[in-house]
């Protein structure tokens, strides 16, 4: 059915394929630091590579009555319901910034439960809906 | 309609065809838009900047799913040797740098309003860039060669690393932190988009589709065209 010349190059093929993945595989885990664009507060408190004062980037939810707002900074905190980092900021933060939502921020770590930030990215999830359908949503839980 | 990708059969391909095709195409897109920009509801979080999100996701599909289509000719080609398909693959590739293009911008233009930055380096904007790179190293190869089959050659391999970037693609938002959220639609669960959001992506995901279908007959004609005038000039 199939012709010997193209077996063999099925085989070539399959073969490099292999090796392709392999390979990918193996870079992609050695620059996965590289790779995320912000690390949990749980990373930040158990990774012993993330060096103080140096630009990282910090992501998580905003947790609950944490946002304190001052004259020109604004205080949080990012959890991910393990660990938690305290985050200042001096500035205003963007229009989808809100508690119980996702954000990221970038700046320097000061300690392991300490964050100066002077970026703050609003991140949001994927569900879409109607803001009626929300309602309805939060009423029932 | 499928016997037509066959070259004796393309060639058949009346204008007539193809305008009652643009007709068709141009009637669901009327549709979509009405009901992406007008009907539809803004979104609980992100108001009417959601709206960005009618054309920017079905563009994304569809420059994924244009390279996946290159890279299948491109491994039928090594293995088989069959004469068309490298012509499909030359005559994809120009739309799916144009889909890759307005993915990344309309992108942009949704990630101010919503993140707060027009970029962002991370796993998922990242590698729709190195899909608009693929896509260019793709299109080049095709241009600067004179040598058809060199160009298929360099061309095609191409094309396959290049596929090693769709899975990378689709599952940064899972494999990585990332800015961008994870998938809405995804083959295992049921989809995180509202039915009222949902049907006017899918009425554009198929205008768009469609419109991506007219332009390929046309440019897969042409490519017919030069190809067989080449083998007459050659054979004289």
């Amino acid at each position: 059915m199939l012709s010997k010349k193209v077996k063999l190059r099925i085989v070539i093929l399959a073969l490099s394929f292999l090796l392709a993945i392999s390979i990918i595989i193996l870079v992609l885990q050695s620059l996965e630091k590289n790779l995320v664009y912000f690390f949990s507060p749980t990373e930040i408190y158990n990774r012993s590579d993330i060096t103080l004062n140096k630009k990282i980037r910090v992501g998580g939810m905003v947790k609950k009555d944490s946002t304190k707002k001052e004259k020109n900074n604004t205080t949080f905190i990012i959890t991910d319901f393990k660990n938690e980092i305290i985050v200042s900021y001096d500035g205003s933060t963007p229009n989808l910034f809100s508690e119980g939502k996702g954000v990221v921020a970038e700046g320097k770590l000061k300690d392991k439960k300490f964050f100066v930030a002077d970026k703050i990215l609003a991140k949001h999830d994927e569900n879409y809906m109607p803001p009626e359908v929300n309602d309805i949503l939060k009423k029932s839980e | 309609m499928l016997k037509k990708i066959f070259p004796n059969k393309i060639l058949s391909l009346s204008n007539k065809v193809l305008a009652n095709l643009i007709i068709l195409m141009s009637f669901i897109i009327f549709v979509g838009l009405i009901y992406s920009l007008f009907i539809s509801p803004a979104d609980y979080t992100q108001g009417d900047s959601v709206r960005i999100m009618y054309v920017h996701v079905p563009s994304s599909f569809i420059a994924l799913g244009i390279f996946a289509v290159i890279g299948t000719c491109s491994i039928l080609n090594l293995i088989f040797k069959i004469k068309f398909l490298p012509l499909i693959a030359k005559s994809l590739a120009p739309i799916g740098i144009i889909f890759t293009f307005i993915s990344i911008f309309t992108g942009s233009l949704w990630g101010k309003p919503t993140w707060g930055v027009w970029w962002a380096w991370d796993a998922r904007l990242t590698s729709m860039f190195i899909l608009f790179i693929f896509y260019s190293a793709y299109i080049l190869v095709w241009k600067f060669n004179k040598d058809f089959n060199q160009a298929n050659k360099i061309s095609s391999i191409i094309a396959i690393i290049g596929l090693f970037n769709l899975p990378v693609i689709k599952y940064s938002v899972d494999w990585w932190n990332t800015l961008h959220q994870p998938s809405s639609i995804t083959f295992t669960s049921a989809p995180s988009i509202h039915y009222t959001m949902l049907i006017p992506l899918t009425i554009m995901f198929l205008g768009l589709v469609f419109y991506a279908l007219i332009i390929f007959l046309m440019r897969y004609k042409i490519e017919v065209m030069k190809l067989k005038l080449n083998k007459k000039k050659i054979n004289k």
